[in-house]
């Protein structure tokens, strides 16, 4: 049981490593391929409503 | 590359609107029903069981306020960023600021607090088990790690991660009260036996006014999903207020398992209370249900924090309230990646101090703070767009009773909290208006003043 806690505790360690390192290399390509132009291109959301404003209804 | 093309003219890459009702529930019920599990029952050592059952009920009039009122504004401002959006079209941008570092700490520390929450249980396993002394903050990191990635590669996954593990949780709620046998008072539940009078009058009641907040807290974090789900004029009134019928069924029952199965003096001050009103059962079935609950609610808690905090954090970005590098969009994934990534280390920094009391009442006051704005939003935004005026998802009943009662209520839980925490409310007050002493003479001028305002709305009455 004793070694099933350390393997567990180390597994963690490595497993949430592994997690974030994909995640920041992820980050890093991502920022490479794209301009960031592109990336921050994003506008507010829009929704039905908001068409249905837009075409003059209530 | 999934860019989208708008008007034929700007490749643009926005949020991914692919959630429904369900998805809009289970990030609001998830978020919350760790409450439920932990955290709800120290209001019976301030006020007694049946203070703490006054609390839940008065303490969910004001969350019903909450709902009503988020259904309404939200199913016309139709953006990620919740309730901060709501504040930037209807009050203004210093207001907006505040109700935007609100919501981001109020979800990271109680992600933070989550995580803390699973890294305890694992050592308490670990030391039922012979091995004493655990370190949890693997268990902390890996959680937030896991949780972090999950919210990074998508957001229609995430959320149907968070309905399957809420909706378990939900009902090892209800597989424990089938199990105390409710319809055979006297047999496990003993609760002639166990209630009391009001062991500190009624002020043990206002006292535990602050801690019935648990019953609730976080239901308002289904707005936070508005820019990414199929009709939000539909699915966020639907969700969030199934939602909160959900958290009123779930707070009364477990109130009435636990003051039934444990004496107030040690219900008060258990950091279990679920779980070991399992153990007390000496039913082994239901101590493992209640501890996959018990987890599962922690973990849908963190994750839908995880999501609320990145949109709330990316929208103030986006209006560059903050650097406009955190409005990024993944190009594949569609989800606000660098603000999940930023905060990370945020979150595990808070996890890491161990303090989890501290961390939990930073984020009730942030979250209070939130519903006072809420109130004074919500009057303000009827009398500058009257029913009529605009498009409205849902139109939320008697009002002004809502908005007013919400505002009472505030103040109520203000002093109930300065009875138990005044320092620290002095403290996070301290803390926000140095906070706006900053946007306002560094950060504002950054603003592109006219960009923010997205709405198509006519202009408010008597402007």
């Amino acid at each position: 049981m004793e070694n099933f806690w350390d393997i567990l505790t180390w597994g963690a360690w490595i497993g949430a490593a592994a997690l974030l390192l994909w995640m920041i290399l992820d980050a890093i390509r991502v920022n490479r391929e794209y301009s960031e132009e592109l990336l921050i291109s994003s506008r507010e959301g829009a929704d039905e409503l908001l068409e249905a404003d837009k075409k003059g209804g209530k | 590359m999934a860019a989208e093309t708008t008007a034929g003219k700007t490749e643009r890459i926005n949020l991914l609107k692919v959630l429904g009702p369900v998805h809009v529930w289970a990030l609001g019920v998830g978020i919350v029903l760790v409450g439920e599990y932990m955290g709800w029952n120290f209001s019976v050592q301030k006020g007694g069981a049946y203070g703490s059952l006054i609390a839940c009920l008065f303490i969910g009039l004001l969350y019903t306020c909450v709902a009503m009122i988020d259904s309404e504004v939200t199913s016309t401002v139709a953006a990620a960023g919740g309730q901060y959006a709501q504040a930037k079209h209807i009050v203004g941008p210093l207001m907006a600021f505040n109700v935007g570092l609100y919501l981001v700490l109020a979800y990271t520390m109680l992600e933070a607090a989550d995580a803390l929450v699973v890294g305890d249980l694992m050592a308490t396993v670990a030391g039922q088990t012979g091995h004493d002394g655990l370190d949890p903050r693997p268990f902390v990191v890996f959680t937030v790690a896991i949780l972090a990635w999950l919210n990074y590669r998508g957001v229609f996954m995430t959320l149907t991660v968070n309905f399957v593990i809420t909706a378990i949780a939900f009902f090892a709620l209800v597989v424990l009260l089938i199990g105390v046998k409710p319809w055979n008072p006297g047999e496990i539940l003993m609760h002639s036996e166990l209630l009391t009078d009001l062991p500190y009058g009624w002020i043990g009641v206002v006292a535990a006014l602050q801690f019935g907040m648990w019953y609730y807290l976080g239901i308002e974090g289904t707005c936070q999903a508005a820019e990414e789900v199929r009709s939000a004029g539909r699915s966020i009134p639907l969700g969030t207020m199934s939602g909160m019928i959900t958290l009123l069924i779930a707070a009364i029952i477990t109130w009435y398992m636990a003051v039934g199965l444990m004496p107030w003096e040690y219900l008060g001050q258990t950091f279990l209370p679920m779980y070991d009103a399992a153990v007390l059962t000496d039913n082994t079935f239901l101590i493992v249900v209640l501890f996959i609950g018990t987890i599962f609610s922690a973990i849908a808690s963190a994750n839908g924090c995880i999501n609320d905090a990145s949109r709330a954090w990316f929208s103030m970005g986006r209006d560059r309230y903050l650097p406009i590098w955190f409005a990024a969009v993944h190009p594949r994934y569609r989800t606000p990646y660098r603000a999940i990534l930023f905060l990370v280390p945020v979150a595990i920094a808070f996890g890491f101090t161990g303090l989890l009391d501290q961390v939990i009442t930073f984020s009730i006051l942030s979250g209070l703070l939130g519903y006072t704005f809420m109130s004074l939003n919500m009057m303000a935004f009827r009398r500058k767009w009257p029913l009529g005026s605009i498009k409205r998802g849902y139109i939320h009943p008697f009002h002004p009773l809502p908005a007013l009662s919400l505002l009472v209520l505030c103040a109520a839980t203000y002093f109930a909290t300065f009875l138990g925490y005044g320092a620290s409310l002095l403290a996070i007050m301290a803390f926000f208006i140095v906070a706006s002493v900053w946007f306002h003479f560094h950060r504002y001028k950054f603003v592109r003043r006219a960009d923010q305002f997205t709405m198509p709305w006519p202009k408010p009455k008597g402007y």
